[in-house]
């Protein structure tokens, strides 16, 4: 018992004496860790979520034919997802459309989709031919999980060879860093 | 397991006629304080008309390029052409501490070229050759008579007769021409290897200087092919689900080394090019690519962002731990090695662009190359003197160089069109 206490009482007593110290710059380090350790956490947890709601999107009734397709006031006129800079993580305003064109999949199951990843011209060229790939990976999740198959999908990537804007400036690359929704067969 | 389909696309792959190729030219763009004074006296012809090519123009030039040399031809004390009139002193008054002199002559179908050459500080004859050269390779003759001269001069191997491939590229309207191409180290008497209206990427020389592996996007995919530069001869070597990409060709030319995401991403497998086995390198689900072979053979550099962003790793070619390299860089990837084993080019990324980075792997010092904002894709020269890139000059892919130790600096400029991803080739 006694020694218990008195373990306890040095642990406090050291706990005590690291609060009281100038912080080092291990403990600076630690700290920034923690912190990114908590961000990563957070976003996480946030995509956990926004796939959990994409999830529950399964049960709308929603209803697609082909004249849809070609109807500019569709969510299926929408064929672009864009990315930010190093980034694969298909952003919240791009869900409804893509939701719509899982949906279009699913009630047909004879379309077959092909998903060309993109990406500026910024990095090396094999680097950013990988990155394509994963946006274009990121893309598939995204219409799997809401009803798309994975034999309607074929993801490509064509990294920077494919630019769609010419500039060298963010508008420019910002259009760049894509990924295509191509229709190979309709229905 | 892949098999390796032999396509002979002979007709197909064969070099395209000269019209619409990309003529480089090549701008000294920055230069050395401390330049070697060089003499180069016109070499005298002996034969009916004139020759096809000016050997001692070619030499001047390539001199020149190097970065090294203040090349003199114009206003010199005398006009030699042979060892027998040689007298250090006017050329010592003239401030030059080397002299090159010659003479062509004509010999049935060859040129005999004869040049000698002189230190003339020393006072001394550095040596004299004779080489027969056929007459239409008159241009591949002056390029080995400046490797021999570069190494009298400097006592290192000159590059002067490697050559380089790079992928041009030229849009009109809607279409897209992507071409491989083969040219002199000086960017003259470029051919056509390949040509597509998809993408080429990233080709690498055999090690025997025979062949080219590269990527090209011609089945709406990137898939790997190997291609014979003499005969045209090209198969198809990996065309796995996922991305293809990335080839590095072995040191001992039996292996190939490349990024497959054919099991979801991208990770490093060495393939034997005989039976086609692949074997798997890396294991992770981060991006893994550009491999680079060790000259030994014994270790392979890659570019990963296991660690959050790209990163330049090593791992024993055999197998085993992978070990991070690049600290200094929040991006750092598609390194190349010096002919030595003994340093790393890369691209090194961060706020200000992207620049070209030297990483001493001896005592891990990092000094950057050059200054612009988007430097990719450094090609050692053979003879480890510089360093060729990609870059863009407004709004257009050209080619750069920049010496080993980042003070000479030349730009290579394709006339029409843009280039990009140089590889020069090994020295043979």
């Amino acid at each position: 018992m006694n020694n218990v206490f008195r373990l306890t009482l040095a642990a406090v007593l050291v706990a005590a004496l690291s609060a009281c110290a100038t912080p080092t710059r291990d403990a600076e380090d630690a700290e920034r860790e923690a912190e990114r350790e908590a961000a990563a956490e957070q976003e996480r947890a946030e995509r956990a979520e926004r796939e959990a709601a994409e999830a529950r999107g399964l049960g709308r009734d929603r209803e697609f034919d082909a004249a849809a397709l070609d109807d500019p006031d569709s969510p299926l006129a929408e064929r672009m997802v864009y990315f930010d800079f190093d980034r694969d993580e298909v952003k919240s305003e791009h869900m409804p459309m893509l939701e719509a064109h899982a949906a279009y999949l699913s009630q047909n199951p004879g379309a077959r989709m092909r998903l060309e990843g993109h990406t500026d011209e910024r990095g090396t060229r094999e680097y950013n031919l990988a990155l394509g790939e994963r946006r274009a990976q990121s893309v598939r999740r995204v219409l799997n999980l809401n009803g798309a198959s994975d034999d309607q999908l074929e993801v490509i990537s064509y990294g920077e060879e494919m630019p769609v804007a010419f500039q060298q400036n963010e508008e420019a690359w910002a259009k760049n860093r894509r990924v295509e929704l191509v229709y190979e067969s309709r229905r | 397991m892949q098999r390796v389909i032999h396509a002979m696309l002979l007709g197909l792959a064969l070099l395209w006629s000269a019209q619409a190729q990309a003529v480089l030219e090549v701008t000294v763009t920055e230069g050395v304080t401390g330049a070697i004074p060089v003499a180069v006296a016109p070499f005298a012809w002996e034969g009916e008309g004139s020759p096809d090519e000016e050997v001692d123009s070619i030499l001047a030039a390539n001199l020149t390029r190097s970065g090294l040399f203040e090349v003199e031809r114009e206003g010199l004390p005398s006009a030699p052409s042979g060892p027998a009139d040689f007298l250090a002193e006017p050329w010592a008054d003239a401030g030059m501490e080397y002299l090159v002199v010659g003479s062509k002559r004509q010999d049935g179908d060859n040129v005999i070229v004869e040049f000698h050459v002189f230190d003339v500080l020393a006072e001394e004859r550095l040596g004299g050759w004779r080489i027969p050269v056929p007459a239409d390779m008159l241009r591949r003759g002056a390029h080995r008579v400046s490797d021999i001269v570069y190494e009298q001069i400097t006592g290192d191997p000159g590059a002067f007769s490697a050559r380089i491939a790079f992928v041009s590229v030229e849009r009109q309207n809607d279409s897209r021409e992507f071409r491989l191409e083969v040219a002199d180290s000086d960017g003259a008497n470029p051919r056509t290897l390949f040509r597509s209206e998809d993408p080429i990427m990233s080709p690498d020389w055999s090690p025997d200087g025979r062949e080219l592996v590269y990527v090209s996007f011609e089945n709406r995919r990137s898939e790997v092919f190997r291609q014979n530069v003499e005969t045209g001869e090209r198969s198809r070597i990996a065309s796995f689900t996922g991305i293809n990409s990335a080839p590095a060709w072995s040191p001992d030319g039996r292996h190939l080394a490349l990024s497959l995401s054919r099991d979801g991403s991208p990770n490093i497998y060495v393939m034997d090019l005989d039976s086609g086995d692949l074997r798997q390198l890396t294991r992770s689900s981060a991006i893994e690519t550009e491999p680079v072979w060790s000259p030994d053979g014994e270790t392979i550099y890659f570019t990963s962002d296991r660690a959050g962003a790209p990163q330049i790793y090593a791992q024993p070619a055999g197998g085993g731990n992978a070990r991070r390299l690049t600290f200094e860089s929040g991006y750092a990837a598609a390194a190349t090695i010096s002919p030595d084993g003994r340093s790393l080019v890369y691209v090194h990324g961060g706020d200000g662009g992207f620049q070209l980075a030297r990483l001493d792997l001896d005592d891990r010092r990092v000094t950057r190359l050059t200054d612009g904002r988007d430097a990719e894709s450094p090609s050692f020269a053979p003879n480890g003197s510089m360093i060729l890139y990609a870059m863009t000059d407004r709004g257009r892919g050209v080619l750069g160089s920049v010496s080993r130790d980042g003070q000479v600096h030349q730009r290579l400029a394709a006339r029409e069109g843009e280039v990009r991803e140089p590889a020069w080739s090994p020295l043979n």
